[in-house]
């Protein structure tokens, strides 16, 4: 029997039946993972042996997992992908981790990200290049890679990620899984290796909305150890996934779709769209068209350029060889953190060290940084405003299918400016966001994004659970080149 | 000649529980590296907790040195590298300190003088280094201690203005209970800010920021080294250059570090990680409703209300127990110098010796009310009074059950007295012919019985005798 397409609520009552056993379940996910490692590149670390502490209350009850790599595990490898942590083992738990230690999950492995969550390609990982599941010749995006890909894969029905700009929504879409990026502060974010602490969210990918839920009851919280962390909202979310949707406002945003474009692909997931929005018309749901000026829209990915990088530069700081890490031989202590650092990231790291180390200098930081925190909330403004007459709003998550790696680039080109960027939004105003995959387009996934107003998560999900069923497409996993 | 202007930014540890943005204790002087957590060590994925208490000590603080107090929680990131800093930067406040525009008034000698406070601000102390000749130990246990800043304006123009302002602060975080502030644990430390300007020049000089001045005398070292060094600069018309100099203990010099050009940018930027929310209204009101009296109104009380030496007021005022308990035995009227004399002369030099806190000792104020009442009432005479005190602070005991325990009275068996006064004006005719002159040689007489009776004679009756004998003369 394949277990690897089931669901957490699928795999809950096969387990309650002992039609299958815990060890089983565990020792599936870890050689699947081991299979597809070599040509995937999924995980940093895949766990030997299984570890599971019982909680018969929970629906996770031994249910195997992934984690990325960039979350605080103790007495287990955690390289946030980078070599300057590459031998890097942790003392504490992250709250998130503990919770599922707690719920009774099993971790199955700690999956590759992009160098300390910074990029969005899944090719910057210091073991190498994460292959997307569905096309070895593409990218998975990033930077919550591995977990993207063990999902779709089949490895675990539920990994978990971070989402500073798109980190878990836009891979989510490349593999064809669900991805969601609950509120700003409904996670903890304590022992999550920060990139930028004003946009890190932790986030969730599964197969289906409703594992979404399970996982996310067991995640939220309060947490004494993230000032951050919002009070609980006390709201089942599982429970509410099918309150009524009728009459529910949802706008989308003209300037995001009248891109004029020579690129088939995007006229394509355009057109799937404007397709989808008819469907979901069907459901109830009122839809309307908003307009936004375009230039705010355009300032959307310098400003998150900005913000981020600041706010890395200062929290990777502390990755000096010093306490941790690999200690430099140089003989004075500015020589050994230079050494360190020099050695210890990747080009593209250090280039956004020094963008942002550049915006906060005293003479720039008036006209970059504060400005762009100006318009960031300039534009959350705009957003919250809508969201007094819309329940939120729908876009297409992305412009394209995942690219191809030989294509892979960092450079901005005009015309997807504003399609592949709008869901740091989303990281700008803490906002529950989540994509549902809803069809395929050059054979590839493609996906749909839902973005709500902030606290509302259960709305969120419930709202996600109606279109994801309409719309069809979840609890999928990848066709892989050679299939096992 | 040229002015002198200070300005001073005093740092102090502030007593807590735990540490000002992690739950680990704060107890640095403990064995090296054993009150350290992950927060403090700053490890990938941490984030900061702050401590509520530290909040409300800085406030307390802020409000005492009369500041317009911040409305928000707003803290900040002071980014450079440094091995005793772990995150790669420290926490601190630059957007809205917690206190702002503060005015403080102290006594200089016995002039009154306002030092003005630019702010106050709370932030995380570093770890600690012992730096030896080719390496360096670090100690985390002080990593993440709640640490005030206190920056004043440039509005002290000498340094007794300056070391008058930090015995006064030292006092006033004593008063508040709020740090152990020990100067022999470097537990308040100063950065220096010395300038010189011409005498009627309206223009500040070029400062110059002397770093890491540990101690009170190092202040005053660092201030004359300071004025000596720029005022031998000026004379030979050399300019003074703004930068940033270091005081060397043991040379008692200050060494130049850096120039203004080299100053480093710490890229200050808000903290992310804290909330910025609306300071809790009712933490303001517990703030205000804590206001004490401090040091300065007090002596000032002292000397204009109730006639007490400047000295003796200083005295009296620099311990906040000992200026609590001369209140509280004041409140029974009675006569105030006799009470001052015994505090200030008996139980203070007490203190001194056995190292007590007066809250420790057995002599109660309301027991000191009795014992004076009983000088008053000319039970026991005021020498008697001081020994019983002394031997009741020793033995831990009540001095008025002391008094009847030893029998101590003073003389006032008439006869006797009498018998002697007699002889005393038999063998002293000279100075009763003074007497009769209407010289006034009484206390010449009263000295004398004092003397036979080794001061246990009740001094009034002893006078009123001598009165009717040297009128009978």
């Amino acid at each position: 029997m394949r277990y690897d397409n089931l669901s957490v609520l699928e795999l809950r009552k096969l387990l309650d039946n002992k039609e299958i056993t815990i060890e089983d379940l565990f020792n599936n996910s870890r050689e699947l993972a081991i299979k597809l490692n070599g040509d995937y590149n999924n995980f940093v670390t895949i766990l030997d042996k299984l570890e599971h502490s019982s909680n018969k209350n929970s629906l996770l009850n031994g249910i195997p997992y992934a984690l990325k790599d960039n979350f605080s595990t103790k007495d287990i490898l955690t390289t946030a992908s980078s070599n300057i942590l590459k031998d890097y083992i942790p003392v504490y738990n992250s709250t998130v981790y503990q919770k599922l230690i707690d719920a009774g999950c099993v971790l199955v492995g700690k999956t590759t990200l992009d160098e300390l969550a910074m990029g969005g390609t899944g090719t910057t990982c210091h073991t190498g290049v994460v292959r997307n599941i569905w096309d070895k010749k593409r990218m998975v995006g990033g930077s919550s890679s591995g977990s993207a890909n063990a999902v779709a894969s089949g490895i675990v029905p539920f990994a978990l990620g971070s989402d500073t700009g798109d980190s878990v929504r836009k891979p989510a879409s490349y593999v064809g899984v669900v991805g969601f990026k609950p509120t700003y502060g409904r996670i903890s974010r304590y022992g999550l290796f920060a990139f930028a602490s004003s946009l890190d969210h932790v986030g969730i990918f599964a197969r289906n909305v409703k594992d979404v839920a399970i996982v996310t009851d067991v995640l939220k919280g309060k947490d004494t150890n993230d000032m951050t962390s919002l009070e609980d909202d006390n709201i089942n979310y599982l429970d509410n996934l099918d309150n009524e949707i009728k009459g529910r406002k949802l706008f989308y945003i003209k300037e995001v779709i009248n891109v004029k474009t020579n690129n088939k692909e995007t006229d394509e997931i355009i057109k799937n769209f404007k397709e989808n929005i008819d469907k979901l018309r069907e459901l109830g749901f009122i839809i309307e068209e908003v307009s936004i000026d375009k230039k705010l829209l355009e300032a959307v990915y310098p400003t998150y350029n900005i913000i981020s990088c600041a706010e890395a530069t200062s929290n990777n700081a502390n990755l000096t060889g010093i306490l941790y890490g690999p200690r430099s031989d140089k003989d004075n202590i500015n020589d050994m953190i230079f050494d360190a650092r020099t050695k210890g990231f990747s080009e593209l790291i250090k280039r956004r060290f020094v963008i942002g180390s550049y915006v906060l200098q005293k003479e720039n930081q008036e006209k970059l940084f504060l400005n762009a925190c100006r318009v960031r909330r300039i534009i959350v403004d705009k957003i919250n405003d809508l969201f007094k007459k819309y329940d939120g709003y729908i876009l297409p998550a992305c412009g394209t299918v995942a690219p191809l790696l030989e294509d892979a680039s960092d450079k901005l080109t005009e015309e997807y400016l504003i399609l592949e960027n709008h869901l740091q939004i989303g990281n700008f105003g803490g906002f529950p966001s989540i994509t549902i995959p809803c069809g395929y387009v050059n054979n590839m996934p493609i996906s749909i994004n839902l973005t709500g107003r902030a606290k509302e998560d259960s709305l969120v999900l419930n709202m996600a659970y109606h279109i994801s069923n309409k719309l069809g497409n979840h609890d999928i996993i990848a066709r892989r080149d050679n299939d096992v | 000649m040229y002015k002198t202007v200070i300005g001073l930014e005093v740092h102090c540890e502030l007593k807590s529980k735990s540490k000002v943005f992690s739950k680990g204790r704060n107890a640095y002087s403990e064995e090296v590296n054993t009150n350290v957590n992950v927060v403090d060590l700053g490890m990938p994925g941490i984030l900061p907790n702050l401590n509520k208490y530290s909040v409300y000590e800085a406030l307390l603080l802020a409000s005492h040195l009369n500041c317009e107090l911040a409305s928000r929680l707003v803290f900040d990131r002071k980014n450079y590298f440094y091995p005793d800093l772990p995150k790669g930067y420290q926490i601190t406040q630059s957007h809205m300190p917690f206190g702002t525009n503060g005015k403080f008034k102290i006594y200089v000698g016995e002039e009154v003088k306002e030092i003005l406070i630019h702010d106050i601000h709370l932030e995380e102390d570093t770890a600690s280094v012992d730096h030896y000749c080719d390496f360096s130990l670090l100690d985390y246990n002080r990593c993440g201690t709640p640490l005030i800043e206190i920056v004043t304006e440039p509005c002290m123009y000498s340094k007794e203005e300056a070391l008058a302002f930090l015995d006064y602060l030292r006092h006033l975080f004593l008063y508040l209970d709020v740090a152990e502030a020990r100067i022999d644990k470097g537990q308040i430390r100063c950065d220096v800010n010395v300038s010189l300007m011409k005498e009627n020049d309206i223009k500040l000089g070029t400062k110059v920021e002397v770093k890491n001045v540990n101690s009170i005398t190092g202040v005053k070292e660092a201030i004359e080294y300071e004025v000596k060094r720029q005022t031998e600069l000026l004379n030979q018309g050399i300019e003074i250059k703004q930068e940033t100099r270091r005081y060397d203990d043991s040379t008692k010099t200050t060494i130049a570090m850096r120039s203004k050009e080299d100053a480093i940018d710490y890229k200050y930027f808000i903290e992310p990680n804290i909330p910025n929310v609306k300071i809790d209204e009712s933490l303001i009101k517990e703030v205000l409703a804590n206001k004490i009296e401090l040091q300065f109104d007090r002596i000032k009380k002292y000397v204009s209300n109730y006639n007490i030496s400047f000295k003796d007021a200083n005295l009296l005022a620099k311990d906040k127990d000992i200026s609590n308990y001369f209140e509280e035995a004041l409140t029974s009227s009675m006569n105030i110098q006799s009470l001052v004399n015994l505090l200030n002369n008996v139980i203070l030099s007490y203190l001194n010796k056995s190292d007590k806190n007066i809250l420790e000792i057995s002599v109660k104020p309301d027991m000191l009310v009795n014992l004076i009442k009983k000088v008053e009432d000319g039970n026991i005479t005021s020498k008697q009074a001081k020994e019983v005190l002394t031997k009741a602070l020793e033995e831990e005991k009540d001095p008025i059950a002391l008094i009847s325990e030893l029998n101590i009275t003073s003389m006032n068996n008439t006869e006797e007295l009498i018998n002697m006064a007699n002889k005393i004006i038999d063998n002293n005719p000279n100075m009763v012919l003074k007497y009769k002159e209407g010289r006034n040689v009484l206390d010449f007489f009263i000295g004398q019985v004092m003397k036979e009776t080794k001061g246990s004679a009740n001094p009034s009756i002893t006078s009123k005798i001598f009165k009717d004998l040297l009128g009978k003369r």
